[in-house]
């Protein structure tokens, strides 16, 4: 594709299948421009979720789900690579926010070194806390209770410690699969705020069945539909003008 | 007209919760009866025989309890050698009880859709339902018989087969209901998977997992049937657990079977019920405080 001049990743036929029955992607190439906010869009049931959740390799936890292709981070295929290696250069935000509930919020920033057992010398950490939850707006919201669960905090704010516990490993590509779907409209506008901010430092990948939500921060915009890639284009275009009925028909409310 | 008629239906479905209402009650108050009259029972009877020398004396022999209730005193001596016994046979059950079973259960969680987990998930259905005097006359035929003796070994080992299920069913259950997206998240950081387990599920299931435990050695400490084929009890103070050892509710046994000892049966049976009592309360505590 034309848009795409420095990609970060690639996804080759990638087509994912549950108990060798259904599948629920079907043979989806794409590639992903480095530092944009790609959101991927589609009726529930779409295959979005699933598509993203294999570029981190989730899948491999269910031994029903098999996938076929390669993807390609920095030219190199990570379906060959080890799962941890490649989940810590690719990191994940679920639906719902999801500290670990007997961590502080300070582990909880930390928690990546901690499950890959890296020791880190206390100034280090203190400064990894402090630069991550100032990246995602929380440092003034939390400084005084780092020593809290991170289940104190409300729905919004644990959604933001949970990027920032992402964000504190360094990942190139940062997942996030529906990130405010469980929260109301303000945290959503924070979050949302965040996002569009941090794509100077990582490549962004949002799954959203929120489509003005997906116009308002997305530089390119992928539109699944029955485990299809159908369309694949700069965000304004695509909302704009799209090339395909069955996109046109999703973004006008007539399906989906 | 029309008004009244739905004045009267309201007035009737009141009455009815009324009625439903107060028969909930009353059912609910009759249920805690057998509760409430076996603790005062015990409490009544016992209560005057709980005293220092009854929790560090040993059991008196029947000679001198025969002579103290002929001159009219209260029968001297205690359940000490009983607690010594309980204790150390607990403790040594439950140090090997735990680990075991909180692996075996995160195992039986992790693999639930594999057929062997599955199977053995079902067979720590079974044990949990085995009579506790089969699993004494097993372990006596394993145990005492190759062993040539009775010992509190022995009895710990009929007291861990008891433990194990209990633990691995409460630890299972436990981290079956923690999200799944919780150990995504973990392994998301590309956390180590053992890692995840022992530094984010099993600290979230902590509070029931201990419940469960506390439980377990609530539910094994009134067991006396396995502890008559195994540790066969002792009327002395003992440390050895190669000998046999005594155990409280052993002790009720015994003095229930001997005339002259029959006055010690409350004092050790308040003390039991005590102990379980205080268990469940600390479990119960637990379990609100570390709920996640």
């Amino acid at each position: 594709m034309e848009n795409i001049t420095d990609p970060i990743l690639e996804i080759k036929n990638i087509s994912i299948s549950y108990d060798q029955k259904v599948t629920a992607v079907k043979n989806v190439s794409a590639a992903v421009q480095r530092n944009t906010i790609t959101a991927i869009m589609g009726p529930s049931g779409c295959g979005k979720s699933t598509l993203l959740r294999a570029v981190n390799r989730m899948h491999e936890l269910y031994k029903n789900i098999q996938v076929t292709g390669e993807i390609l981070l920095d030219g190199v295929n990570i379906m060959q690579e080890q799962p941890n290696a490649v989940r810590r250069k690719i990191g994940m935000v679920f639906q719902r926010p999801n500290p670990f509930p007997t961590m502080s919020i300070y582990d909880n920033v930390l928690a990546g070194y901690i499950l890959n057992g890296i020791h880190l010398s206390k100034s280090k950490k203190d400064e990894i806390v402090e630069r991550n939850l100032r990246n995602v707006s929380l440092w003034d919201e939390v400084k005084g209770s780092l020593t809290k669960r991170g289940t104190f905090l409300s729905g919004g704010q644990q959604q933001r410690l949970c990027i920032a516990r992402s964000l504190a490993l360094q990942p190139e590509l940062l997942l996030l699969d529906e990130p405010t779907s469980a929260l109301d409209p303000i945290a959503t506008k924070h979050v949302e705020d965040l996002i569009v901010k941090l794509k100077d430092e990582v490549t962004i990948m949002i799954v959203t069945h929120n489509m003005s939500q997906a116009m308002r921060i997305s530089d390119m915009s992928m539109f699944m539909y029955l485990g299809e890639l159908i369309e694949y284009d700069k965000t304004d275009k695509m909302f704009n003008d799209p090339a395909d009925e069955r996109t046109r028909a999703y973004l006008t409310g007539k399906m989906g | 007209m029309e008004m009244k008629t739905t004045d009267n239906k309201l007035a009737f479905r009141i009455l009815k919760n009324r009625l439903l209402y107060i028969t909930v009650c009353v059912l609910s108050a009759m249920t805690a009866i057998p509760l409430v009259a076996i603790l005062g029972e015990v409490l009544v009877k016992g209560w005057d025989q709980l005293g220092w020398s009854f929790l560090t004396e040993a059991t008196p022999n029947a000679y001198k309890a025969m002579e103290a209730m002929a001159s009219g005193e209260s029968v001297p001596g205690g359940i000490a050698n009983g607690i010594i016994g309980t204790f150390l046979m607990l403790a040594l059950a439950a140090v090997v009880a735990i680990p075991v079973g909180i692996l075996c259960g995160i195992c039986l969680s992790e693999y639930r859709h594999n057929w062997f987990a599955k199977t053995v998930s079902y067979l720590t259905d079974l044990l949990q339902g085995t009579p506790s005097i089969i699993i004494g006359i097993i372990t006596y035929i394993w145990i005492v018989v190759p062993t040539k003796g009775y010992s509190a070994y022995a009895g710990s080992v009929a007291l861990f087969i008891m433990m194990l299920p209990l633990i691995i069913r409460s630890t299972e259950e436990t981290m079956k209901i923690l999200p799944a997206t919780l150990k995504e998240a973990g392994l998301g950081l590309g956390g180590n998977y053992w890692r995840v387990m022992l530094k984010v599920m099993l600290p979230a299931s902590f509070g029931s997992i201990f419940t469960g435990i506390l439980l377990a050695i609530s539910r094994v400490v009134g067991e006396t049937a396995p502890l008559m084929f195994t540790t066969l009890g002792s009327a002395v103070i003992s440390w050895n657990m190669s000998k046999p050892m005594s155990a409280v509710p052993l002790l009720i046994w015994e003095f229930f079977n001997d005339p002259n000892l029959q006055s010690l049966i409350w004092g050790a049976s308040l003390f039991l019920l005590t102990f379980v009592l205080c268990l469940n309360l600390i479990a119960k505590r637990i379990a609100k405080k570390w709920k996640i």
